[in-house]
């Protein structure tokens, strides 16, 4: 288990007036405060970490927002924010003493403005939510998680995703425009708004992967983008990850920067194909995703030369899609790729470091050592034009050992990480599963003066405050 | 997912198969986002997720099921969206099963819900009970307004008269256990489930069906013997009847299978299909010989538009220029994993397809539900309808009759997909559809 702050005394003592008092804020089917219904809100994506919180509040509008932020802090109420529950670092993980603050009621779309290319939606509406709302007239939104399905665009906000095709299209702090947020006090505040580039400090760069540490994000302005012509994916076997993790350098080291460039390997391609039926190669040790857009001729032109640059690397099969399904298979696996892996082992451990894609294939060949060295299983599943590696580290939670050893070679996977000049998180966000390695990233100077932003925001630490940070005996003042 | 249960408690082979399904989740939360009740009631606890965490912890502890855990259970519609969506392979229908049968063995519900689901669980299977209580149902609606407009007892009675048709059809002849022949050389030999809530409510469908296959020289039998499969009653977590029922049937077509033969068991009501291809883990644990017949039965069924797709489907009427929008079934759709199947037969029978939006969303019948949450069915229905209006079809095709009777009462007519392919195929219009161009 993951050490988390001590409970406040004050506040557990008080747990029935403070349970009482945030009943009056929402309407009734809005307050969870039994034990056995609670339980479900212990954990998130990463289940390995529980922690059964004190109330989960379901809020619906911003206001209602704002009264609980309100009374919290009053109270001195620690709160943690949850979208979906996806994350994968532990964001959503709840203390003992917290009240979960979770979003998943705000789910309209409030504005769509095809004219001026945007739209404004709840914190709660699902990342796919948004391009479906715009798709019929032609627009999309662009980053787009693996989990987009089900994720939400606050969570997605407070953790800055990315997604396969924000090798493109940037990450979500590249297509956002503005924010509605919720202080600590409780105040609604409005940053940025319908036009690029909001006034003053960057503020939304500032709130944008802030792990739910310095506001409540309750609305988003969001960029849509027109959508392209048409779009063809072209899987690419070899017969080794090294080969395949090569074949991505010279891919980007050319100067052509295809829409997605995704990497799965052995392990990965089996579960993935038992899910989607998808045509995968079965017989090759790793796939690269290649899918380029545009018009026909120059779909043909880029497929073209990235043909001519696999073939260099011997490959064991390459085929361009051939039809919209056949394309939305392809996708349809990449996308459940986590997923898919529980059909190969009852629990994995995510990885989410970044490396210079010039050392993929040297990282891809340690990360086979090491988990040779271990015994632990190891599927790479990653968006690898952007060197943002994702090794699912496989073992089974009913084995202690097993997921003590899984927390190690994760550990050592992100050191190497950051040996190789990248750092220990892409897109999954810092959490709790890699905030004790913010040593390794930073110094003690450096990780203070990031602590005094958050103070900043939030002087008594009381949002999300278990997480991103080495814990500490007491938070550094502002 | 780690799992927390004692080796004696795996020593139950119930417990066990539940630990090996809960193990394969992975806790990874793509199932909240196509779930009907969560994307209602944004409430982990009302989405699959949530279920399964809630269904794990009373089974770890082993304590018997609480009004929490039962609310939410019983809020799931079992319309297994979560089944096609969950990448790990969960499988949900199993444990959720498991969790009803568990909840009914260690959970004493209010009076009223206790008496409600009796009364379903004696009508529904019986054609002749059914028959009289819709009868008796009509001449009772007129008195619906006088109910209270709060309260789930009110709203439940409420829902139950609404959804009483306003004509109760007479008994169709196909009830009668038969054999149908083949016209022409026979090509085959199928038996047919004739149900039972389905061929009292709309006896057209299953005539439509004997009609279209004999006329194709396929052979059908209305077996002696069987009767509801048991999906009313297995749905509420009433195990031993519902084993019954299936028992009943297993027995009926093994005794065709042995004697005549039989190239398939056809089902035209998708609901009760998804619980026949389940026969055979339901009968997992009995002795060798049933366990058999049950795997065999399981493996024989197919949907109606299964086998019109296997067997070759051609029309013979010119093509009548009407657009359908066609409703996917939850149970063709997530529990069969059946989806081309219906609109390609469609299409070849000369019909324009639409598929309206979130057709992954159930219309709220899901069964009995429609009776036993009809709130929740209410808006599922609304919204369900206002994505097929959307299409602008001229009618709704389906393959289930839960979701037709749902569906039915709006502005466009609802029929089965079997009575149109019987239409175009030189069968007689379906009640209610304009015949203009045909």
């Amino acid at each position: 288990m993951i050490a988390q702050p001590a409970p406040k005394r004050d506040v557990m003592a008080r747990r029935d007036i403070i349970v009482a008092g945030l009943g009056r804020l929402v309407p009734e089917t809005g307050l969870i405060a039994d034990p056995i219904r609670l339980k479900p809100y212990e954990t998130d994506g990463l289940s390995a970490y529980r922690q059964t919180p004190m109330a989960v509040i379901l809020p619906e509008t911003t206001e209602q927002v704002a009264a609980i932020m309100a009374f919290c802090h009053r109270e001195g109420v620690r709160v943690v924010p949850r979208g979906a529950g996806t994350s994968l670092s532990g964001g959503a993980l709840p203390m003992e003493d917290s009240v979960v603050l979770g979003l998943m009621r705000m789910n309209r779309i409030l504005e769509i403005d095809y004219a001026d290319r945007c739209a404004v939606v709840q914190a709660g509406v699902t990342n796919i939510g948004i391009t479906q709302a715009v798709q019929a007239e032609g627009f999309f939104y662009a980053p787009d998680p693996s989990s987009q399905l089900a994720c939400m665009i606050g969570g997605n906000v407070n953790m800055n995703s990315g997604g396969a095709h924000c090798l493109r299209y940037g990450v979500t702090a590249n297509n956002l425009l503005g924010l509605r947020i919720v202080t600590v006090e409780g105040d609604i505040i409005d940053i940025g708004g319908a036009h690029l580039d909001a006034a003053g400090y960057d503020w939304l760069g500032l709130l944008t992967g802030s792990e739910g540490q310095l506001a409540v994000v309750t609305e988003v302005t969001v960029r849509i983008l027109r959508s392209p012509e048409g779009a063809r994916a072209m899987l690419a076997a070899f017969s080794a990850n090294e080969i395949a993790g090569a074949c991505v350098d010279a891919i980007i080291g050319s100067g052509i920067i295809p829409v997605a460039l995704e990497f799965m390997d052995r392990p990965a391609i089996h579960a993935c194909e038992a899910f989607a039926h998808a045509g995968y190669p079965l017989d090759a040790e790793a796939m690269l995703i290649i899918e380029v857009e545009g018009s026909v001729a120059e779909q043909d032109y880029m497929l073209d030369r990235i043909r001519d640059i696999c073939n260099r690397f011997d490959p064991v099969s390459l085929r361009v899609s051939q039809s919209a399904e056949e394309s939305l298979a392809i996708w349809k696996g990449r996308k459940g790729a986590f997923g898919a892996v529980g059909r190969i082992s009852p629990d994995y451990l995510c990885m989410d470091g970044t490396i210079p894609t010039s050392r993929l294939a040297e990282v891809l060949g340690r990360i086979g050592a090491m988990s040779a060295a271990c015994g632990l299983q190891v599927a790479n599943i990653f968006h690898a034009g952007d060197g943002n590696l994702h090794p699912l580290i496989m073992f089974d939670a009913n084995d202690p050992t097993s997921f003590h050893k899984a927390e190690t070679f994760g550990a050592d996977i992100l050191r190497l990480c950051v040996e190789v000049g990248g750092c220990l998180t892409g897109e999954h966000g810092v959490g709790v599963e890699k905030r004790d390695l913010m040593g390794v990233q930073f110094t003690d100077i450096e990780l203070d003066q990031q602590r005094r932003v958050k103070s900043a925001f939030d002087p008594g630490w009381l949002l999300n405050p278990s997480k991103v940070f080495p814990l500490k005996p007491e938070p550094a003042a502002a | 997912m780690q799992t927390h249960f004692t080796e004696a408690q795996l020593r139950d082979p119930d417990t066990s198969v539940a630990n090996q399904i809960l193990r394969t989740c992975v806790h990874c939360g793509m199932c909240t986002a196509t779930c009907p009740t969560f994307v209602l009631l944004g409430d982990e606890l009302d989405s699959p997720r949530g279920r399964i965490y809630l269904i794990k912890d009373m089974l770890e502890t082993g304590r018997p099921a609480s009004e929490e855990v039962v609310r939410h259970v019983d809020r799931c519609l079992s319309c297994l969206a979560c089944m096609t969506t969950c990448p790990s392979g969960v499988n949900y229908m199993h444990l959720v099963d498991h969790a009803r049968t568990y909840i009914e063995a260690t959970y004493r519900r209010p009076v009223h819900d206790r008496a409600l689901r009796a009364v379903l669980a004696a009508v529904l299977p019986r054609p002749a009970l059914m028959r009289l209580t819709l009868k008796g149902a009509k001449l009772a609606r007129p008195f619906a307004r006088l109910l209270p407009r709060k309260g789930m007892f009110a709203l439940r009675l409420r829902a139950l008269l609404k959804l009483a048709p306003a004509t109760v059809p007479p008994a169709s002849p196909t009830e009668i256990p038969a054999s149908h022949p083949a016209l022409g050389t026979r090509r085959a030999r199928v038996a047919l489930l004739a149900g039972c809530a389905q061929q009292v409510l709309d006896p057209a469908i299953n005539e439509a069906t004997i009609r279209l296959l004999t006329r194709m020289g396929v052979e059908v039998v209305v077996a002696e013997g069987a009767g509801c499969c048991g999906a009313v009653t297995h749905h509420m977590g009433k195990h031993d009847p519902a084993m019954a029922s299936a028992a009943a049937n297993i027995a009926a077509w093994t005794r065709e299978l042995e004697g005549p033969g039989l190239d398939a068991i056809i089902v035209n009501t998708s609901g009760c299909g998804t619980t026949v291809k389940d026969y055979g883990f339901m009968f997992r644990t009995a002795e060798p010989g049933l366990r058999a017949q049950a795997e065999r039965v399981s493996a024989l069924t197919l949907d109606i538009s299964e086998y019109l797709t296997k067997i070759g489907y051609a029309p013979t009427r010119p093509a009548p220029g009407l657009t359908i929008a066609y409703h996917a079934a939850c149970s063709l759709q997530h529990g069969q994993k059946v989806t081309a199947a219906p609109k390609t037969l469609l299409r070849t029978a000369g019909f324009t397809v639409k598929e309206p939006a979130e057709g992954h969303l159930c219309c709220g019948s899901a069964g009995t539900y429609n009776l036993m949450q009809p709130e929740i069915a209410t808006r599922l229905r609304t919204r369900k309808l206002e994505n097929i209006r959307a299409t602008g079809a001229d009618l709704i095709a389906a393959g289930n009759i839960g979701c037709m009777t749902q569906l039915a009462g709006d502005t466009m007519p609802v029929v089965h997909t079997i009575e149109l392919l019987d239409w175009m195929a030189g069968g007689p219009a379906p009640e209610g559809i304009a015949t203009h161009g045909a």
